[in-house]
């Protein structure tokens, strides 16, 4: 009872969001409601007793994704009248778009034709059952190789993004920081003994 | 005696939840009073000052009546909220800043057996919330339609990023050592002497994981998002009275929070360091009063979490503020290729049965 009134606030509140991150007009507002929609799809997943999906979700999306976007967005200077000017002409592509999403949603949601009933509904585990050691199990012994291919894809990724955007300027000052530690105050400043001269 | 415990026994469950929860929160707010006392006393101290010395609690402790002071007078100051800026975002950004600070708590092995929520992935929840906190001060930075309170924020928003990842690296060598992300497991394998806490084995990451805390927290020497010599109090410039006194409240929650963290992860959380030296039934245990404090318990969580807090002040007292790029420097060159080196040194220990893995 408990847990189905959770399940519908969340939801509720999911889709709300949903919709708020492709109404809002102001492009941050935008993003806050995604970090709202992932916060509130994790709370979803603790529903369905996915502990450690909910709270990875909210680790790598909320708090470094969304921290990225956010931080970009913020800083784009966005004229909304400037953007709003190619909505009709590229109309017809977005509504293919939202066909093609409804048509798949509905082929989830209708797929009890396909005789998917049959099968039985998870059954609800021991309270000890901990899904972060059977995760970690099945992915260091059955998908162990489709894991590490997926972790240097992910290597590969982040060094490309690095070459691709890193750019050498001539002239460019960078300071050298060992040597300026290494530095010692000899080289530096020279302490002078000036004999003081007498008043007139 | 007899006839409360009844009694606890026979209320349900979520009542005994909500007692923990109310005690553990009412503890750390006054902590946080009280803890910034201690700042400005210890700091004082520090300095060949005294440190505040004025309001006194009926004429006794003098300084001691100077944090509830402060908060009656920001309670009763005015909220200004600046004309332009954004008025929903603007009014929950204190909150969101505060609660990660408050919530984190619920998995912290404060005492032997205890935490009010033992959960398996208690180590990723720590993670995963601290990293929610930095919405706090994102929203408020960009909600104050201030340049300077934007600066902070984007400064803030970098700089957690970077540290976060050295501390995430950091945390992957403890649960190499306790084979869980269990806080309470954590801490139970660390059983032994005052070396066989991770702090030795693991001394390079400790040091990593105490440094990124410190940024995290947005504390001296990383107090960039503050920065008062240049962008006057960033991301909460524009916060006044009890709103600014709410992100105070959780910049400090924050410190206590890491400084338990750390003593968790790597100082044997609530193991007495007597405990690997002396058998479980020594006679010194037995000791009525003495017995019970040489003995495992909440008062060695308590004093380590305090050490660490000091440390916390005497950093502050010690160092200059450091430079916007030699903050992303140490955080992406030096801290991250630590972590991975001695992760990979773990790994070989964890191989050739070296350290706590011998036995």
């Amino acid at each position: 009872m408990l847990v189905q009134i959770l399940f519908y606030a969340f939801s509720a509140m999911l889709i709300a969001s949903a919709f708020g991150v492709i109404t809002a007009r102001n492009p941050v507002h935008s993003a806050l409601c995604l970090v709202l929609s992932f916060f509130t799809s994790a709370a979803l997943w603790l529903l369905i007793e996915a502990e450690f999906l909910a709270i990875v979700l909210v680790l790598v999306y909320v708090g470094a994704v969304m921290v990225l976007f956010l931080f970009v967005v913020m800083m784009l200077d966005i004229n909304v009248e400037e953007v709003r000017k190619g909505f009709t002409r590229y109309a017809w592509l977005g509504w293919l778009t939202v066909l093609a999403i409804v048509f798949e949603i509905l082929g989830v949601v209708a797929v009890r034709r396909l005789g998917i009933d049959a099968t039985q509904a998870p059954r609800p585990l021991a309270s000890d059952y901990s899904n972060t050691g059977a995760l970690g199990e099945v992915l260091y012994t059955r998908y162990v190789y489709p894991f590490e291919l997926a972790a240097v894809l992910l290597l590969v990724a982040i060094v490309a993004a690095i070459v691709l955007t890193m750019r050498h300027r001539k002239g460019l000052k960078v300071q050298d920081i060992g040597k300026q530690v290494a530095t010692r105050a000899q080289d530096r400043v020279r302490v002078l003994k000036i004999p003081a001269e007498k008043r007139e | 005696m007899d006839r409360m415990m009844t009694l606890w026994n026979s209320v349900p469950d979520f009542v005994h939840s909500l007692v923990f929860i109310l005690a553990v929160t009412i503890v750390l707010i006054i902590s946080v009073a009280l803890l910034t006392l201690w700042e400005r006393k210890l700091i004082g101290w520090m300095q060949l000052r005294k440190g505040p010395n004025r309001v006194t609690i009926f004429g006794l402790l003098p300084g001691v009546g100077q944090p509830f002071a402060d908060v009656i007078k920001l309670l009763i100051k005015e909220v200004i909220i600046p004309a332009k800026s954004n008025k929903v975002l603007f009014r929950i950004a204190p909150a969101i800043a505060l609660i990660p600070a408050f919530a984190t708590w619920a998995v912290m092995p404060i005492a032997p057996d205890f935490a009010i929520a033992k959960i398996d992935a208690g180590l990723l929840y720590v993670l995963s919330l601290t990293s929610v906190g930095v919405y706090g001060v994102i929203i408020a930075g960009w909600a104050s339609n201030s340049k300077y309170a934007f600066l902070g924020a984007m400064r803030s928003a970098a700089q957690i990023v970077a540290y976060e990842i050295a501390m995430g690296f950091a945390l992957v060598g403890v649960l190499m050592v306790a084979g869980s992300l269990n806080l309470g497991t954590i801490v139970a394998k660390q059983q032994g002497a005052f070396l066989a806490w991770n702090w030795f084995w693991l001394f390079p990451l400790f040091v990593v994981y105490f440094i990124s805390g410190v940024a995290e927290t947005n504390r001296a020497p990383f107090d960039v998002a503050e920065g008062e010599s240049e962008i006057v109090a960033g991301f909460h410039v524009e916060y006044s009275g009890i709103a600014f006194a709410l992100f105070f409240l959780a910049e400090y929650a924050n410190m206590i929070l890491v400084a338990g963290l750390t003593s968790v992860f790597f100082m044997g959380g609530w193991l007495s360091p007597l405990n690997g030296y002396l058998a479980d039934d020594n006679a010194l245990f037995h000791i009525p009063v003495l017995g019970q404090l040489l003995n495992n318990g909440l008062h060695w969580f308590l004093l380590k979490t305090f050490f660490f807090l000091c440390v916390f002040l005497w950093l502050r007292a010690t160092f200059p503020r450091y430079r916007y790029d030699q903050i992303m420097r140490l955080g992406w060159k030096i801290l991250i290729p630590v972590t991975l080196v001695w992760i990979a040194v773990e790994g070989l220990m964890v191989y050739f049965k070296i350290g706590p893995w011998s036995v």
